[in-house]
This record gives structure tokens, sequence and C-alpha cells, in this order.
């Protein structure tokens, strides 16, 4: 069991300093939000989303979390900003593939989100790190909505 | 031959490196390292003498209880309400017909909510509970709320953790019907003052439940003592199996409730226009029990006692003092729950970092330590923290596993750095 593997720089570092953290006020485009939560930990989180069209404009998020699932949704939103809702859909299939195989590599699509795969050694964290996907597709899908890991 | 007299006349010194032996998961490597185990306040482990208890019982002795002629089936009632009487003897109970086997405290605390609460409360009546509460003791109480438009209340507490005792009791009145509190609180380990709480109920005619989850592994209860109506606790917290736990009611109490559950066991005869109900304690033990739980805490209560409650009690105070001195050292290091009385419980936050990456990073270590809400999200909410890490100490804890959780937590900082 590495330590090391599961907390990489890349991890602490947005834990340190999420990148996207924050409220999204934005008045003309199509802002939707969701809540994740996770009740084994108590983490929560807020994931808002602008859409234009099929475009998703903006993204940001606030909560409070461990370093693992602040750092995800850290990375989740450098990743995704920018992106067609169908992209982000492929790239949450790559992530959730990378924490849940032991035997993926990490795709070259996945770039800094590759620092995830130390996750799947420590199963009872997987949770965490996928916390802020399953949100982010609630804000997507449905508009305002609560999800929940359990 | 003089040495011998003063030897025997000294108290002799708590031995846990012996206690250990009688534990063998405590032999247990974790991610390369000796175990220690930090985490008896969600389950204890369990001694030999329970393991063969239980294996011996289910080896030599196991068939139904009360239901049969046959050898085994005697042998089975025979371990089963040698338990009661034994759980009756611990907790110096009036009568056996006062010990009700349920499967844990949660389920005791459930049947009075639902066999003595239901069906006398009623708009205008009061359920007085704390903030230090296990969800097991807010969530029945709430269902009984809103099946009978009866009030919950919550007496306050302070940032030490402590339960503020005159607000508690100006929230007493004629329209308190029952009063719901921890013995021990599992979240910070804050002791309660339950006997002046009960004397306080009963003034105002309330009846009081206690939950002792937390309190009967650290202290001798006596029911009879404290004036309890209701105590309820589990076996597994007491170094005995899970799924068995006890509920004790006074009988008055009991004799005038109706059943929880129907099914076996717990009738006199049955026919379709009428069915009679059992006597104490089988009207409230619907179905099969838990025989093999019940010899399993019969057996875990022989093991305490022969360590001594009070020497047990006394060594885990010492194992307290002395993580709660080490842990204030450490820089970034916030206790959670400084009550002047308080069971072997630590809960602490270490600064920017999450208890859950903190309890990861000690797991790594072989330290294992609670992580999260304990079943207390009020208190965390108190708090306004999300979690904490709790560090909770039974009889074979040691110096050395103080010392191996402060060099884990040292690790935590090199990690996040």
């Amino acid at each position: 069991m590495d330590l090391k593997e599961l907390y990489r720089d890349v991890i602490l570092d947005h834990n340190r300093r999420p990148r996207n953290f924050g409220r999204l006020e934005n008045a003309g485009a199509d802002v939707r939000h969701a809540d994740g939560h996770n009740p084994l930990c108590g983490d929560r989180l807020t994931v808002y989303v602008a859409l234009n069209g099929e475009r998703l404009e903006d993204i940001r998020f606030e909560g409070s979390g461990c370093a693992i699932s602040t750092a995800s949704a850290s990375l989740m939103t450098e990743a995704v900003k920018g992106k067609e809702r169908a992209a982000v859909r492929k790239l949450f299939d790559e992530v959730h593939t990378l924490l849940t195989r032991h035997d993926a590599e990490p795709g070259a699509a996945l770039g800094k989100l590759a620092a995830l795969a130390g996750v799947r050694e420590f199963p009872v964290r997987v949770k965490c790190a996928t916390l802020s996907w399953h949100t982010l597709n609630a804000a997507l899908e449905s508009g305002a909505a609560t999800v929940s890991t359990e | 031959m003089a040495a011998n007299v003063s030897l025997k006349s000294a108290t002799p010194a708590y031995d846990a490196a012996r206690v250990r032996r009688d534990f063998p998961i405590l032999a247990t490597l974790v991610n390369g390292h000796p175990l220690v185990y930090l985490d008896s306040a969600a389950s204890a482990q369990r001694p030999l003498p329970v393991l063969r208890a239980v294996e011996d019982y289910e080896t030599h002795s196991h068939a139904n209880v009360h239901r049969g002629v046959h050898a085994l089936s005697q042998a089975a009632t025979s371990a089963f309400e040698g338990a009661r009487e034994r759980v009756r003897r611990f907790l110096n109970a009036r009568s056996t017909r006062e010990i009700i086997f349920v499967r844990g405290t949660t389920e005791a605390i459930n049947l009075v909510a639902q066999a003595y609460g239901r069906p006398r409360f009623g708009p205008g009546d009061e359920i007085l509970i704390t903030a230090l509460e296990h969800h097991a003791n807010i969530v029945p109480w709430q269902m009984v709320c809103e099946q009978t438009g009866c009030t919950l209340k919550v007496a306050p507490i302070n940032r030490r953790g402590e339960l503020l005792y005159e607000e508690f009791a100006q929230l007493l009145s004629s329209r308190t019907r029952l009063v719901a509190v921890a013995h021990v609180s599992n979240a910070l380990g804050t002791v309660l003052p339950v006997k002046r709480i009960v004397e306080a109920a009963h003034a105002h005619g309330a009846v009081v439940l206690i939950d002792g989850a937390q309190a009967v592994p650290h202290s001798r209860v006596d029911v009879r003592a404290l004036g309890a109506d209701f105590y309820a606790f589990s076996g597994h917290k007491l170094y005995a199996p899970t799924g068995i736990g006890v509920l004790y009611g006074r009988e008055e109490l009991l004799e005038a409730m109706p059943p929880w559950q129907g099914g076996g066991e717990m009738i006199l005869t049955v026919s379709f226009e009428k069915t009679t109900y059992n006597g104490l304690p089988w009207k409230f033990e619907a179905g099969t029990p838990n025989i093999s739980g019940a010899v399993g805490l019969a057996a875990a209560m022989d093991y305490l006692e022969s360590l001594g409650l009070e020497a047990v009690a006394a060594h885990e105070s010492r194992l307290l003092a002395l993580a709660t001195a080490e842990l204030a050292r450490l820089p970034g290091i916030e206790l959670v729950g400084t009550a002047a009385h308080k069971a072997a419980v630590l809960s602490f936050t270490l600064a920017g970092v999450h208890a859950h990456d903190l309890g990861t990073i000690l797991d790594a270590e072989g330290v294992a330590v609670r992580t999260g809400h304990h079943c207390a999200m009020p208190v965390m909410t108190f708090f306004g923290i999300p979690a904490t890490a709790r560090a909770s100490f039974g009889c074979y804890n040691t110096e050395d596993d103080v010392a191996r959780l402060v060099a884990a937590l040292g690790k935590v900082r090199e990690v996040f750095r």
C-alpha cells in the first residue's frame, strides 16, 4: 500500500488550491447545479455548470471534503471546461474505468486526471474520487438534485 | 514468605500485555504493521473465553430454546436463560423478567419508542434528548413524534461537549413524558450525569431511557442505583459478539407495555380468534433469539469481571490521559470534546487534513481509528466540522498503542507537508 501513489503531488496541490472553486453566477447562461453527498465521510459538494447548447461553458464547485474528493473535483473542472456534453460523458467513463479497473492504463485523453490512478488501490476511497463526477452528471441531466454515493 | 505477603497485599498492576494475549485478532498484521486497534467504541474485539463459549455452545448444546423436551433443547434453554441471569447480575437488576434480549442498543431504543412511547404519547407531550445523542437515540424518537404528534426537545451542550445541565433542567416540565440520554457520548466520550438526570426527570413524572452502549464497557452500571427506567446496550462493544444486546426495563413498565413484534416465543396461546401473550421477558422476544450471542455476552461479562471492571476503567483512564497529553502537544491537532468527565474516547481534527485522509494514512501504518461523523451528525454540526478522527481505548490497549498513534500522526503530517 503506497501512500505516495494515492497522495501524488498533483492531488495534494489541487487539494490545497482547488481550481474553479466557488459559486457560479452567470445571468446570461443556462446555469444548473446539483449537490453531492457521501454519507460515509460527510463529504458534501455542489457543482455548478453553465451550458451553451451542448457546450459546457463554465463550471465551478464548492463544498468540503477529503483531499481525494476535493482534488478530484478540482481536476474535473479543469478537464471538462469548454467540452461538449458527449465528450464529458466519454471522459467520465474513462475516469470510472481508471478508478475501478486494476488493469486499466490511463489513456492520453485523461491528462492530469491520470493522477487519480492510485485511488483504485484504496477501494473505500473510490467513492471520494467519483462523487464530483456523479454530481456533475446530475447537474447536466436534471438541473437540481442531490446525488449520494450510497 | 514475607515478600509473598507484601506482593499479595499490593494492588496488582494491570497487565495489559497479558490481556492482549486473550485477543487473537490483535496479532493481525495490517499493511505490514502489527495492528493497533483504537476503534473499540465502534466495536470491541472478542477474547478467547468468548470465542470458546460460543464455539462450545454451537458444538455441544445448540437447539431451539423453549421448544422441546429433548436434551439439546433443554441445554440451549438453560444456556440462554443462564445468560439472562448473568446479565441481571451484571446490571444489578431486580429480576430476569426485566432483561430483554435484543439485537443491540438500536433495537432496544426502537422497542421502547414503539411499545412505550407510541401508544402513550400525543400532541402536547414532549420527549427530551440531548445534543450529544447518537442517531439511534434521535431517529426512533423523531419517528414517534411523527406517529403521535408529540414534540422532540433537545438540551444543549457547551464547547467542551458537556451537557448544559441548567438548560436541560429548564426543558423538563409536566409535558415531558420521556427523557432519553446517552450515559457516555460515543462521538466525544463525555460522561453524562445520568443519576442527576434521572432524579430531575422523575420529579417531573417523566420516565428515563439511558443509552448505555458506550458506558457498560468502561464502568460498573447498577440500574437500580441509577434509578433508570430503561437501560440499553450492545454486546459487541462489551467484547461479545454482534447481534446481541440488552434492554433493561423496570418490570411494571414492561408489564404495562404491549408486545412490539408478534410471532413465536412471545405467545402463550394462539387461535384465529384470540392470542394471549407470553409473560416477561419473552413477551418482547418474538422469534428464535440469538442464543449463541447471549452465551457469548455472558462469557464476556465473566471475562470483564475477571479482569475487574474498576481495574479496566482505571487502565483506560490512564491511557486517555496519556493520549490527551501527547496529542495536545502535536501542532495542528484540535481535541473535540474536552469534558471534565470523559470515558476512553479521544475525538480530534488535524488542521488542513480531512479526517478521511487521516484515517487512510493511519491505516497504512496499521493504526485503526474511526473517522467520520460517528453517527452523531448534530454533534459535528454543533462544532462546525464535517468529521473527526476518533481513537477509543479498550481493556487491551497499551501505552505503546498511544505511541504508535502519535508516530502515525507524524506520518500524516509528512504526507500533507
